[in-house]
């Protein structure tokens, strides 16, 4: 029972290529949300014949935080440093969707046939190239990206990778630690919203490159 | 073949009709009565009626442009199959013939324009040239991963990918196949010069692409331009539904009719994104065509990967 998996990951694939194209920050964290949800609704399109309390506890978590709670904070993160789009970041759009074709071939590359060994088969081919491309597109917006908030974004597109490579390596993860990551990440989200904060009050914008000119 | 003969005089006979069927559906939209269906038709007799004016700086150059690039289109019309039969001609690697034949018709159309010595002309031949390079590859990949996908042992030619297309392949590999049609709007937009890429109706304007390359053609000349378009329009359209569309009934005639419809229906989505939309800023172009790369790269990748399984 595969029939919406592949859609899913196709989904999450195209979500990665819209965030590294789109300079609009309010509709990145549009992207990111539904990313989010797609891949917290992952595990139960995964096995859909075994539905546990414990998956649909995690699943429900997951989508309550990623598609309500985190774009609610950063939306207000984005309205109080009222700014609405990254205008020149350091790799520009056009050259970043080309970066990202690059990337998604790269993670092809690398979860070929024998060159990475699993535990066991994949329920779809497409699960292991997807993850690991979303982890890379994540580290790229983090990298190519001058805006606080386009950083985070990588941030949180990191973290669905890294989920999604666990989830591709192993279903049954223990329930605590699960509860940890998203705890650890929803900290980091309201953390790093606070000195997006401070950093726009501080400097009249939320550009990275700023901090270059503190001095002790 | 008699079916194949047959179709060739329909594309030769209807292309200039799908821009009538375009311009109603823009005026019905706008609640204008519109041209008379036979307009494009009329314009063209009133072309070729008239004579040729040339510029004294032009070469041979300026006058080969038109014969050539209606030329090139005429014969990638051959190569295009529709309805229920091959295309005239068929063989190993056709579609490759495709694309460059119709790359033949713009670098002709591009050094016509350039010929002229006028920098409006180059303007609008760099532009054509820009994109078109961006469209290429956009076309190429999704057409390997459809020989791939439908084509069976790697066969490049259209008329075998045209006949193994059934709704059994859409229900194996509908999302690939989505995919491939996702880039192919905006591959058939941009190529025939379409909002949101190009504005078709605008002249004289430092935003137009396609049209500012032919200024200087006059007559004859912009008549074989005019038609030529028309059956590039026709060539995308007949190409999108006869790759893409899994209706089909077997029997000849019945196919036929419904590929027509398939293909008047794609003139109407035109007329409808016209309608909707506006042209897109002139340097957010190529990010729109990069996408459509992006995604048949996408649809190539998946393909090549043997996701799917049969």
């Amino acid at each position: 029972m595969t029939g919406l998996l592949e859609p899913a990951l196709i989904v999450v694939i195209l979500t990665n290529l819209a965030i590294t194209a789109s300079s609009r920050l309010a509709f990145g964290i549009r992207l990111v949300a539904t990313q989010g949800v797609v891949a917290g609704l992952m595990p139960l399109v995964l096995s859909p014949e075994e539905v546990t309390v414990r998956l649909v506890v995690i699943g429900g978590l997951t989508v309550v935080l990623k598609g309500i709670v985190f774009p609610r904070l950063l939306d207000r993160t984005l309205r109080q440093a009222a700014v609405r789009r990254e205008e020149d970041p350091p790799f520009g759009y056009k050259a970043s969707i080309v970066g990202g074709v690059v990337t998604l071939g790269l993670a092809f590359w690398l979860t070929g046939p024998n060159r990475m060994p699993l535990p066991a088969p994949l329920a779809s081919p497409l699960q292991l190239p997807a993850a690991v491309f979303t982890l890379l597109t994540g580290l790229f917006l983090i990298v190519a990206r001058n805006n606080a908030l386009n950083q985070v974004l990588g941030y949180l597109v990191m973290e669905n990778g890294i989920f999604l490579i666990g989830l591709a390596l192993a279903l049954e993860e223990p329930l605590l630690l699960e509860m940890g990551i998203l705890l650890d990440v929803f900290f980091g989200v309201l953390v790093m919203g606070v000195a997006i904060f401070h950093i726009s009050r501080a400097f009249d914008s939320i550009e990275v490159d700023e901090l270059t000119t503190l001095k002790d | 073949m008699i079916a194949s003969v047959c179709h060739l005089f329909l594309a030769l006979v209807g292309a200039p009709f799908l821009l009538s069927v375009i311009n109603r559906t823009k005026a019905w939209i706008a609640g204008r009565h519109g041209q008379p269906w036979l307009q494009p038709y009329h314009d063209l007799l009133r072309l070729l009626r008239k004579g040729a004016v040339y510029s004294r700086t032009t070469s041979w150059v300026f006058r080969a442009g038109p014969l050539i690039g209606l030329a090139a289109v005429l014969t990638a019309t051959t190569l295009v199959p529709f309805g229920q039969a091959r295309a005239l001609v068929a063989f190993q690697g056709d579609f490759i013939a495709f694309v460059y034949l119709l790359g033949l018709a713009r670098l002709v159309t591009v050094l016509a324009a350039l010929d002229t010595g006028s920098a409006f002309e180059g303007m609008g031949a760099n532009r054509e040239v820009w994109f078109s390079a961006l469209t290429e590859p956009a076309l190429m990949l999704s057409l390997a991963a459809l020989a791939r996908e439908v084509g069976g042992n790697g066969s490049l030619s259209l008329s075998v990918l045209h006949l193994g297309m059934s709704a059994a392949v859409w229900s194996r590999t509908g999302f690939v196949l989505a995919l491939v049609a996702v880039a192919w709007v905006v591959v058939l937009l941009s190529e025939n010069s379409r909002i949101p890429v190009d504005d078709p109706t605008t002249h004289l304007e430092l935003t137009m692409i396609h049209e500012v390359m032919v200024l200087d053609h006059s007559g004859p000349d912009f008549a074989f331009i005019l038609y030529g378009a028309a059956l590039k329009l026709w060539l995308f359209a007949a190409l999108f539904v006869g790759l893409l569309s899994p209706v089909k009934t077997g029997l000849p005639g019945v196919d036929s009719v419904i590929a027509l419809a398939e293909v008047m229906g794609v003139a109407v989505g035109v007329g409808l994104v016209e309608s909707v939309m506006a042209r897109l800023r002139l340097p957010s172009v190529p990010q729109l065509l990069i996408g459509a790369c992006a995604i048949s790269s996408l649809a190539f990748l998946i393909e090549r990967h043997g996701v799917l399984l049969p």
